[in-house]
């Protein structure tokens, strides 16, 4: 199957394009909103902050875009920022709207742990997950962030403990999201991808 | 649930080879870059850092071309730097296949180059790599691959590179650097204690003593070594269940 990732100028591509290729999938970079309306399945890879996310986003008209398509039930997996933009608001960049699809905010790291987060780290499973499908419970995946969002809203289906409980996986009918990179996540990561191109099949 | 302490190998490369450096002087031949890389992914390797000990302005496409060779062989993420100048010398090494990015002498120089990395790229991709060599004057700051002394104290530069946007310290004894006698866990310790990101700890790994020694009484976040995996004298995996055995939170593969 073909996924369009979508890039929005500041995104590191290659290596989620390689690992998802390597699974079998075909993969376009997307920058225009035609394809991603005409997308049979997205993928929204985000590193750095989220100000500059969002503004690439807007700058390109890619925000209603995204947006339409989530509504119109098109499977799509946010990673890392990719993950907070599907958030309201992040304390990262206050000013800044995100695409508000889950309607609660990305806080700052609490400053009683190391922040950024950066390293392998487990999740604690809260609800059926078809990301973590055929994934032991005590796998690690690799994370490297500084904001995340509580993990208290009802479409969290794994949390990660660091200063406070976040969202590691988010899952809302179409729209799925991880907190931590699959695509550096070594093998249990390609088994993220590859439950998400099965599932979007 | 516990964040785990990584285990990083470091490839140091010269002219598309990966070489081994005696106390910051003297080169050996290593082998290939990219069957190291791959060796290590599927060793268990939380992460691989590749450092272009040159620096020359004139090996920087070979450099890049390097980068771009080992991001393929990788499943885990991937540090690259050495002679990073500028903005666009980040971005260059960032746009052929690496995570992150390191920066040493020329922050040291101009430590809005720190800043401006943190800006483009986010803190997550800045890694403050500092060369550290115990002085009269306490642990001082080294540059020029460890020949310059900066006149920087390590715990004050250390907390400037990370107010400036430095998402982790990638912190090198000068005074252990390939002398097997283990890493300097006071140094090692004395930063971790000082700053709010994650500290690699770099210099003089020989033994699975040496890295229990540094996550423990070193307080390190991760530890780094080079030669000692290079020859397989110690694989990574075994290194990982003897920490395992011994308490410390490890990513073992399966």
């Amino acid at each position: 199957m073909k996924i369009s990732i979508i890039d929005y100028g500041a995104g590191n591509l290659p290596s989620v394009e390689r690992a998802l290729r390597t699974l079998g999938a075909e993969t376009e970079c997307v920058t225009i909103p035609e394809r991603i309306a005409s997308a049979s399945a997205l993928v929204l890879p985000g590193v750095g902050h989220f100000s500059a996310f969002v503004t690439g986003l807007r700058e390109r008209n890619l925000t209603v875009a995204l947006r339409d398509a989530i509504a119109g039930g098109i499977p799509i997996l946010g990673i890392c920022v990719g993950l907070q933009a599907m958030f309201a608001f992040s304390a990262e960049a206050p000013g800044e709207k995100g695409l508000d699809l889950i309607h609660e905010n990305v806080e700052a790291l609490p400053a009683n742990v190391k922040s950024p987060h950066i390293g392998w780290n487990q999740l604690r499973r809260l609800r059926e997950s078809v990301l973590l499908r055929e994934i032991p419970e005590d796998a690690y995946f690799y994370f490297a962030h500084s904001y995340a969002a509580a993990a208290g809203e009802p479409h969290t289906t794994a949390a990660c403990d660091h200063g406070f409980a976040f969202a590691a996986v988010v899952e809302k009918d179409n729209l799925m999201a991880v907190q931590f990179h699959p695509e550096k996540s070594g093998e249990v990561g390609s088994r993220v991808l590859r439950n998400f191109l099965e599932w979007a099949q | 649930m516990t964040l785990a302490r990584r285990i990083i190998p470091c490839l140091d490369v010269d002219a598309g080879r990966v070489v081994k450096g005696v106390e910051f002087t003297g080169l050996r031949d290593m082998g290939d870059p990219e069957e190291l890389a791959a060796r290590y992914n599927s060793e268990g390797a939380d992460e691989l850092i590749l450092l272009d000990i040159t620096a020359s302005r004139d090996g920087r496409a070979t450099f890049l071309e390097t980068v771009s060779r080992v991001a393929q062989q990788l499943n885990i993420p991937f540090t690259a730097g050495g002679g990073i100048r500028h903005l666009e010398d980040g971005n260059s090494v960032l746009r052929a296949g690496a995570d992150k990015v390191t920066v040493n002498t020329a922050a040291v120089a101009r430590p809005e180059l720190i800043s401006e990395l943190a800006a483009q790229f986010g803190s997550q991709a800045v890694v403050l790599s500092m060369d550290v060599k115990k002085t009269h004057a306490g642990w001082e700051v080294f540059v020029r691959g460890g020949a310059e002394a900066s006149g920087r104290d390590a715990a004050a530069w250390a907390r400037e590179g990370i107010a400036r946007g430095a998402g982790e310290i990638l912190l090198t004894s000068i005074d252990r650097d390939g002398t097997c006698s283990g890493f300097d866990c006071g140094l090692t310790a004395a930063i971790a204690a000082q700053v709010s990101v994650p500290v690699i700890a770099s210099g003089g790994a020989k033994t699975f003593g040496d890295f229990l020694a540094v996550f423990g009484e070193g307080q390190a976040d991760a530890a780094l070594a080079a030669s000692i995996f290079h020859t397989a004298e110690h694989s990574i995996e075994a290194l990982k269940q003897y920490l395992a055995g011994r308490g410390v939170p490890v990513r073992l593969s399966r």
